[in-house]
């Protein structure tokens, strides 16, 4: 899909055009803006906002260091997605919780925004990272269901919920929701609200009827991440009529671009606060600029990568799987230790898909089965621990025995300790292994030395 | 209500817009000139039509001006709204054969309205007086299954289910062989949302068609892909890529009353080959209606309007 391109290697292609040239022309910007706007248009940036972007962004291409740098093209992103990271920052995108001791957080958007799992990620978020006491409550009276997801949601995350699905006045559940949440002694009500097909006087009126009841000091929209043109008109009406405090962008493991979030923030100079990005009741994010600007623009997402991989590979069982690399112990044993790491960042395509380069094109074409590392660990396990620690050992019968035990083929035990002594090999050849192998300078590794994903 | 005063209710807001925007254009000069053809263009991208689409709107359109040298209102709107009309290709209805059991898979991402198409199309069959029997295989989202029973209460269609957590693929094991066993004339399958870049999630999906063709082979099996009207240039992306897992048959526009930018139907309908066979044009179960292009582009640009706007010059 040629339309998905990212930006860099468009103009990436216009600077290529340019080469002999000694410097770029008026009309090279020009050509480059327009691609820029393209880019910013396809990634759902409202229109307007597009114009007056690219037009900023043109007067900051037109100085000096652009005009005489060796490569314009890559110059002329960095601005850009500087440009971006300027807007997208701006802003406060902290909550504010009341020194009352009380805080009531209030969540709109439209049907299917996602409004529902935000809310009860939001209350384990606050619990687990702020240490608050939260408590939720639904008064969405509308949509079938919607109070009991809600329930078990929060049962799930152990997390006290009132719903009464059987009341129709959603201004009543709120005042019964926060007789309870005092009672219990919460200090952070987040109250659900019922989403609308589109902002209607009805919702409105319902809307700032229940805020009248609970007052909330944080009234956040919930923002579907793959939202079009529409995204403005919906901001902000909602900005207009109940007065936001910011946004939560949601549904951002998507694959869309979210040019949503540079939209709503231009045009309402509220701050977005949050990223969901998965559907488990833990993915929800502080929101990053420099990661939106870089994902409206499709470069990649590599900081994200570099967090997620610090956040779960637990650093000591890397440490000491290093340790004993240099003291030539690496065992199959360690090398399970090091599957089961990385299968915790997520799919291999998710891991891949964060880098920059790798476009959804190139990774179609990836036959990349997760399925493979969960073969190799089965394999791994049917091993002895004798075994494990020394493959010497592993002579016909032996592997045979194993790939019985773990249901593939004797060729895939083959495959997998050959694997393993290519990784010994490798390592040592890197200076990793042996008595003298930590001599000189500390090489880091990041924990993955002679990582082979198994093909 | 005749299904063409639907549309033109449903589309209400987005023919606002666009005529609002088309009018402001053409009041100008009374005739198309390069800048009020930009102008329009900026106007087709605000509705969502998407930039590659509507670049190739107006190259069409640029050359039909060229060749008959005409830049009069009345022309450039009558051939683009032509345009529209031939990109959104020929009318295409969701076809049940008698006799058999129809199976309908619903799929599509999170929270475009999956459940609630399912509960809709459930009416309609059963007031079709066919039988209908739902199955619920969305065991993933928290109370999912308690939203499709409610409206299976309403509707009055028995559901098969099981619990949250279960594999998708059992329940819909489950409900083949009670709607063979029932003699069902529809089994509509609610699965899971999911976001079309997650393999593992998008794999789930092959293994229950597996299933359906190896308890059911013959049964005809459609797969209806629920599309957010609300959505932006993403909606093509998931088009593109649930077709391909998925052997989509058919697109369901929901929404297409909440949003002024209906112009999503326009860049779907260009970037693939799939018919768009029923829209979501408000929130009873009435409103979700058989799409009809030529009445999706008369309520867009009216042509009594386009009649009024060329007087007027």
């Amino acid at each position: 899909m040629a339309l998905f391109e990212s930006l860099s290697t468009k103009l990436q292609d216009i600077t290529a055009k340019m080469r002999g040239k000694s410097r770029v022309t008026e009309q090279d910007i020009k050509d480059m803006m327009k691609e820029i706007r393209i880019a910013l248009l396809e990634a759902d940036v409202n229109y307007q906002v597009v114009k007056e972007l690219t037009q900023e962004i043109g007067e900051k291409c037109k100085n000096q260091e652009v005009m005489e740098s060796l490569t314009p093209g890559q110059q002329v992103v960095k601005i850009v997605h500087d440009s971006l990271v300027d807007i997208l920052g701006g802003g406060d995108n902290s909550l504010h919780f009341q020194s009352s001791g009380f805080t009531v957080i209030m969540l709109y958007g439209l049907q299917g925004s996602g409004k529902t799992t935000t809310a009860a990620k939001l209350a384990l978020h606050l619990r687990k990272q702020a240490g608050k006491k939260p408590f939720l409550v639904s008064v969405d009276t509308h949509r079938p269901a919607a109070q009991e997801q809600l329930a078990i949601l929060a049962k799930s995350i152990d997390v006290p919920c009132y719903i009464n699905p059987q009341e129709k006045d959603a201004v009543v559940i709120a005042r019964e929701g926060l007789v309870k949440a005092r009672y219990l002694m919460r200090d952070v009500m987040i109250v659900d609200t019922a989403g609308r097909m589109t902002v209607d006087d009805t919702l409105m009126r319902e809307l700032k009827e229940i805020a009248e009841v609970v007052r909330p000091n944080e009234k956040l929209l919930i923002v579907d991440a793959m939202i079009g043109q529409e995204a403005v008109n919906v901001a902000r009406t909602f900005d207009e009529e109940i007065g936001l405090d910011g946004f939560i962008m949601t549904k951002l493991d998507g694959d869309a671009r979210g040019g949503a979030a540079l939209s709503i923030y231009r045009m309402t100079q509220k701050p977005i606060k949050f990223a969901a990005t998965g559907e488990k009741v833990d993915a929800l994010e502080a929101f990053h600029p420099d990661r939106m600007a870089s994902r409206i623009l499709g470069m990649g997402d590599v900081l994200s990568l570099i967090e997620k991989a610090g956040r779960e590979i637990d650093e000591k069982k890397a440490m000491q799987s290093i340790n004993r690399l240099q003291n030539n112990q690496f065992t199959l044993d360690d090398m399970l230790e090091q599957f089961e790491q990385v299968q915790k960042m997520g799919s291999l395509k998710d891991i891949l898909g964060m880098i920059p380069g790798m476009n959804n094109k190139q990774l179609a074409n990836v036959n990349l089965d997760d399925r493979k590392l969960d073969y190799t660990k089965a394999i791994i396990r049917s091993m002895t621990a004798a075994e494990r620690s020394n493959v010497k050992l592993l002579n016909a019968s032996r592997r045979q025995r194993i790939a019985k035990g773990s249901g593939r083929t004797v060729q895939e035990v083959n495959q997998l300790v050959k694997q393993y002594e290519e990784s010994l090999k490798m390592m040592k050849s890197m200076g990793l292994t042996g008595k003298k192998g930590a001599k000189g300078k500390k090489r880091r590794t990041g924990g993955f030395p002679g990582f082979n994903f198994p093909s | 209500m005749a299904l063409f005063d639907k549309f033109k209710q449903g589309l209400t807001k987005t023919r606002d817009f666009l005529m609002g925007q088309v009018s402001n254009i053409a009041a100008a000069l009374g005739f198309f000139d390069e800048e009020e053809l930009e102008e329009l263009e900026i106007a087709l991208i605000q509705a969502d039509v998407g930039a590659a689409c509507t670049d190739e709107l107006m190259t069409a359109l640029r050359e039909k001006m060229r060749i008959s040298k005409n830049r009069s209102t009345e022309f450039v709107l009558g051939t683009l709204k032509k345009e529209i009309r031939g990109i959104l290709g020929e009318k295409e209805q969701l076809y049940l054969e008698p006799g058999k059991l129809n199976i309908l898979m619903m799929v599509g991402v999170n929270g475009t309205g999956k459940t609630t198409t399912a509960g809709k199309m459930a009416l309609r069959f059963s007031r079709e007086g066919k039988k209908v029997l739902m199955c619920a295989a969305d065991t993933f989202r928290a109370a999912a299954i308690q939203q499709l029973e409610a409206w299976c209460e309403r509707t009055n269609t028995p559901l098969i289910s099981q619990k949250d957590g279960k594999d998708p693929a059992a329940v819909v094991y489950d409900s083949i062989k009670a709607a063979q066993a029932r003699g069902s004339d529809v089994l509509i399958i609610d699965t899971a949302g999911r976001l079309h870049n997650k393999k593992n999630l998008m794999d789930e999906l092959g293994k229950i068609r597996r299933i359906i063709e190896r308890e059911a082979p013959d049964a005809v099996v459609q797969t209806l892909l629920v599309i957010d009207a609300t959505s932006g240039q993403n909606a093509v992306i998931q088009t593109a890529t649930f077709t391909e897992v998925s052997d989509v048959t058919g697109l369901v526009l929901t929404k297409l009353d909440g949003s002024a930018k209906g112009g999503v139907a326009v860049a779907v309908a260009y970037q693939s080959n799939v018919p768009i066979l029923l829209a979501g044009l408000g929130e009873t179960a009435e409103d979700l209606v058989d799409f009809d292009p030529d009445a999706f582009v008369d309520s867009l640009l009216p042509e009594e309007e386009l009649q009024k706007i060329a007087k007027t010059d």
